[in-house]
């Protein structure tokens, strides 16, 4: 259980994740300091009888609270006891109740957290309401306590303290282990008739080792602020040197020789300090090899091609002199988005993109994932994350720059006037794009009473006949509903009467029936087309399916690797592609399928299919 | 809901119970020299075998044990042994101290913490780094130390705080906010740091969450989307850690008190189990777990308020 020494950690670590860490940890400044401040504090300890040229109780009473000289280096204290003798054996003392306490913690919290996790049931119960009792108590009233019964030993004292201190080691296991139990290979172990003990010892505890490291060089830092919090209060051993019992020396003279404090002090900040900062050292290294492993951002072919053909920050101002010549309700004039890379690079995912739209038109963005056909969409909202960046080009919303030819980014000022207005936006997923936390009704009325200035009554009648719209059975229900409430279908029905509330102009759809069950996703195109024609708003869609594309679009532009690789009548491509890339995707989507419209039996409209969605639905709101 | 806070008062009262049998056990073990420490050392044999009856301290632990859960059931948690203060007396004199320090700590490093990290979310740069850093600072200095240092340089160097106080509880409004401040600010530090911490990652984890997105395309502004959506789903994991924070300071108040010499319960606590006063220990142990339970309770319902998910089940 040494696992405070600095080197011992360090070994540890190396075996959890490859020795790649412990080379990080020496190379951050923080994770550096840190283990020559811990070492240094070890070798003290460890050295303490060569080092200290006194018995730390050795008191020379003819010779109290001097400055330091050649005998006593740092001084003596009020008895004449040599302070740097003291503060030697203080280390030895302090060290190893520090780690005495995180060893009855992780002796106490380890097993017990693994049995727990890994095999529930009564044991995890009982063990969890112990747990929730140590955490409710506050550890210096309970060691003062149990000093009170036991008197005033460090030891004692630390392995009570070590007990309250084992319910972090408990979750942190009993979580780890619950998390991996489920895993396959953990099932693979167990069909392969490994015991119970080797699947825990092989599978589960590597994966526990390293975030119980960190938490154990924390704990030896509480263990020795509490401890010498309590020798402080003079409720220590006086007999047995330690810093906590020098501090409380220290304070009681505080006017006659505040020196004494100094020493103690740093001792005990620079130690404690240097445990917290080697844990998080320890986690800083373990996170960023992580990141390494993790797939970057849309990762994919498509975007490595990309990446490839990478760009100097330099905006490319050229080739937008043509545009605003025609007035179209949205034009997109050889837009290019991209991403800085750490090399000062910029990654491109949308290069010289150009289309426009009109009202009462439907245009469909084509393209496989990471094709840019989002980051196009995104870049029309004004919704692009914080760190992109527009590279190229200019975006128009009815003759109004919202990108400008020479800006890098889209102008939040300008584009605030439109959206939610004007251009509005139905996303992919509906569950995760309403805010759990507010009822459906509250996230329809608040955007109508702040864009539209009108009253909150008006916009709850308005809501609720918005609801109707978009074929929800009982819009009162409905209104009254949280997100979780409802099915993924009636999430987007209530998505698209958020979309229509503001009577827009334009509307943004992302692939607005992908996350959706197959019959539920025919309805939601039924009545996306239904309210395009009443309406009569232009939209975009973006979609992978070329068949929502043929039963919705009225033109199409087909995306591959960031561009434009053609675009035309939606009929005009579908009979004739062009591009190699449009005949691959056609030909993969229609060998052996049949149109989406198909799904949806003739005759039916769109209401009654939502009549259909929406009887699952009540099922739901009843429960 | 009303089930929901019956279950955990339930669930409260039977770890009241656990813990006072418990505390009750452990002190069973330091009562052998009592009678002695309350009469002093010329006192007779028989005085004192007299005084062990009287306390009750030659019966069986289980007895006595009930017997004081009796009597504590009624309202009555009996007097100390040592000075014969009632204990419910003695506790409320102290307890507005305490409360105080830790109220005003707490509210201090909910309001300081959540503008903090709010600001290092959607800011980041400098303030970021700042906030970052002090979160890691203010876990390495323990609050005590940081109170030494405080009463060091500010009371005992500088002269702008008294460095010891003896406040009553009538004494006046300046008095109270001079003797007050440095152990708050002792407090709070590390309190501050990691809350902001914890509430930046919370902010910066719902800022990337679809619906934030979805808001400000429904042309929702960026404050209220901020103050009203974000800040209500990052707050529950805030509170966990404030609520972990206010246990943690329950018990670092008791050596800040020290540092200060506010007589406040932590002075109370310290005084009553170094002597082995029974009574007042079981008092002071009480009075602790209670406010843990009523407080941990009180995040639960904030976050059932703030969560519908959470309410439902």
């Amino acid at each position: 259980m040494s696992m405070i020494q600095p080197d011992d950690l360090v070994g540890q670590t190396g075996t959890v994740v490859r020795s790649h860490p412990v080379k990080k940890i020496l190379k951050n400044p923080m994770g550096l300091a840190s283990v020559v401040v811990l070492l240094f504090m070890v070798v003290l300890a460890v050295l303490a009888n060569v080092l200290a040229p006194f018995d730390p109780n050795f008191a020379d009473i003819g010779k109290t609270l001097s400055p330091g000289d050649a005998v006593n280096i740092l001084g003596t204290d009020s008895v004449g006891r040599d302070v740097w003798s003291r503060l030697v054996f203080g280390a030895r003392t302090t060290l190893l109740s520090a780690l005495l306490c995180a060893g009855v913690a992780i002796a106490i919290g380890l097993p017990s957290g693994l049995i727990a996790g890994y095999y529930g049931g009564k044991f995890d119960g009982v063990s969890n309401w112990l747990v929730n009792v140590l955490m409710s108590l506050p550890g210096i009233i309970v060691l003062l306590t149990v000093r009170a019964a036991v008197g005033p030993s460090v030891w004692i004292s630390m392995v009570a303290f070590g007990i309250l201190m084992a319910p972090g080691y408990f979750r942190l296991t009993r979580t780890a282990v619950q998390s991996v139990r489920n895993e396959l290979y953990v099932d693979a172990a167990r069909v392969a008739g490994l015991s119970d003990a080797t699947i825990l010892s092989r599978h589960i505890f590597s994966v526990v080792r390293a975030p119980i490291i960190i938490q154990t060089a924390v704990i030896c830092g509480v263990a020795i602020a509490i401890q010498s919090g309590l020798e402080f209060l003079g409720l220590g051993d006086p007999s047995v040197a330690t810093w906590g019992v020098m501090l409380n020396e220290g304070f009681k003279n505080i006017y006659l020789s505040p020196v004494l404090l100094v020493w103690p002090v740093l001792a005990i900040g620079l130690t404690i300090g240097a445990l917290v900062l080697l844990g998080n050292a320890i986690r800083d290294a373990l996170e960023d090899a992580e990141k390494i492993k993790a797939p970057k951002r849309g990762s994919n072919t498509a975007q490595a091609e990309l990446a490839t053909t990478r760009h100097r920050p330099e905006r490319t101002i050229s080739a937008t002199v043509e545009s605003g010549t025609e007035h179209h309700l949205v034009k997109v004039s050889h837009l290019g988005v991209g991403y800085p890379q750490a090399d000062g690079s910029i990654k491109k995912v949308v290069d010289d993109v150009s289309f426009h739209v009109d009202r009462g038109e439907v245009l469909g963005i084509v393209g496989e994932s990471g094709s840019g056909k989002s980051q196009t969409a995104f870049s029309i909202l004004g919704l692009l994350p914080d760190n992109a960046r527009i590279v190229a080009g200019s975006i128009q919303f009815d003759g109004k720059f919202t990108v400008a030819p020479t800006e890098d980014r889209v102008s939040q000022a300008r584009l605030s006037e439109f959206r939610g207005k004007r251009i509005s936006y139905i996303p992919q997923e509906p569950m995760s794009n309403l805010d759990p936390a507010f009822t459906i009704g509250y996230q329809l009325v608040t955007p109508m009473v702040r864009v539209l200035k009108i009253s909150k009554a008006e916009a709850r009648q308005r809501a609720l006949k918005l609801l109707d719209d978009v074929g929800i059975r009982f819009p009162q229900k409905t209104f009254d509903a949280y997100p979780h409430e409802v099915s993924g279908g009636m999430a987007q029905r209530v998505l698209i009467a958020g979309a229509i509330s503001c009577e827009p102009d334009l509307i943004i759809a992302d692939e607005p029936t992908t996350a959706l069950d197959v019959t539920v996703q025919a309805d939601v195109l039924d009545l996306i087309r239904d309210l395009q024609k009443r309406l009569g708003v232009g939209v975009i869609l973006v979609t992978h399916n070329f068949g929502v594309v043929a039963d919705l679009c009225d033109r199409v532009a087909v995306m591959q690797n960031g561009r434009l690789v053609e675009d035309g009548d939606v009929r005009e491509v579908l009979r004739n592609p062009k591009d190699p890339y449009t005949q691959k995707l056609l030909g993969s989507m229609l060998e052996g399928k049949e149109p989406m419209t198909m799904l949806v039996s003739a005759g039916m409209t769109a209401a009654e299919a939502a009549v259909r969605d929406d009887e699952s639905d009540e099922k739901e709101l009843a429960q | 809901m009303v089930s929901f806070i019956l279950k955990r008062i339930v669930s409260g009262i039977s770890v009241l119970v656990a813990i006072s049998f418990f505390t009750y056990c452990l002190l069973y073990f330091s009562s052998t020299n009592i009678a002695r420490n309350i009469l002093g050392e010329f006192a007779s044999q028989e005085q004192v075998a007299a005084k062990e009856v009287e306390l009750g301290l030659d019966r069986p632990l289980l007895v006595r044990f009930f017997e004081w859960a009796g009597q504590a059931v009624q309202g009555n948690f009996g007097a100390s042994w040592f000075n014969s203060e009632p204990v419910i007396g003695a506790i409320t004199t102290r307890l507005p101290i305490t409360l105080t320090l830790v109220v005003v700590a707490m509210l201090c490093i909910t309001i300081v913490a959540t503008l903090l990290g709010m600001a290092a979310a959607i800011k980041r740069g400098w303030i970021d780094r700042l906030v970052q850093g002090a979160a890691v600072l203010g876990d390495a200095i323990p609050d005590f130390v940081l109170g030494i240092v405080l009463v060091a340089v500010f009371a005992i160097n500088l002269h702008f705080f008294p460095a010891t106080s003896s406040i009553s509880p009538d004494a006046g409004m300046n008095a109270w906010v001079a003797s007050m401040t440095l152990p708050v600010i002792a407090l709070l530090i590390n309190g501050v740091a990691s809350v902001a911490q914890q509430v930046r990652s919370a902010v910066i984890k719902q800022m990337e969450r679809d619906y934030v997105r979805t808001l400000r395309s429904r042309g929702i502004p960026e404050w209220e989307i901020l103050f009203k959506h974000v800040l209500r789903s990052a707050a529950p994991a805030a509170l966990t850690v404030l609520s972990l924070k206010f246990v943690g300071m329950l018990g670092g108040v008791v050596i800040i008190e020290q540092i200060f010499a506010l007589p406040g319960m932590g002075a109370l606590a310290v005084q009553s189990t170094s002597m082995g006063d029974i009574p007042l220990v079981m008092g002071v142990v009480l009075y602790t777990v209670v406010i843990v339970i009523i407080v941990n309770l009180l995040v639960d319902l904030i976050n059932g308020w703030l969560n519908p998910k959470v309410r439902v089940s």
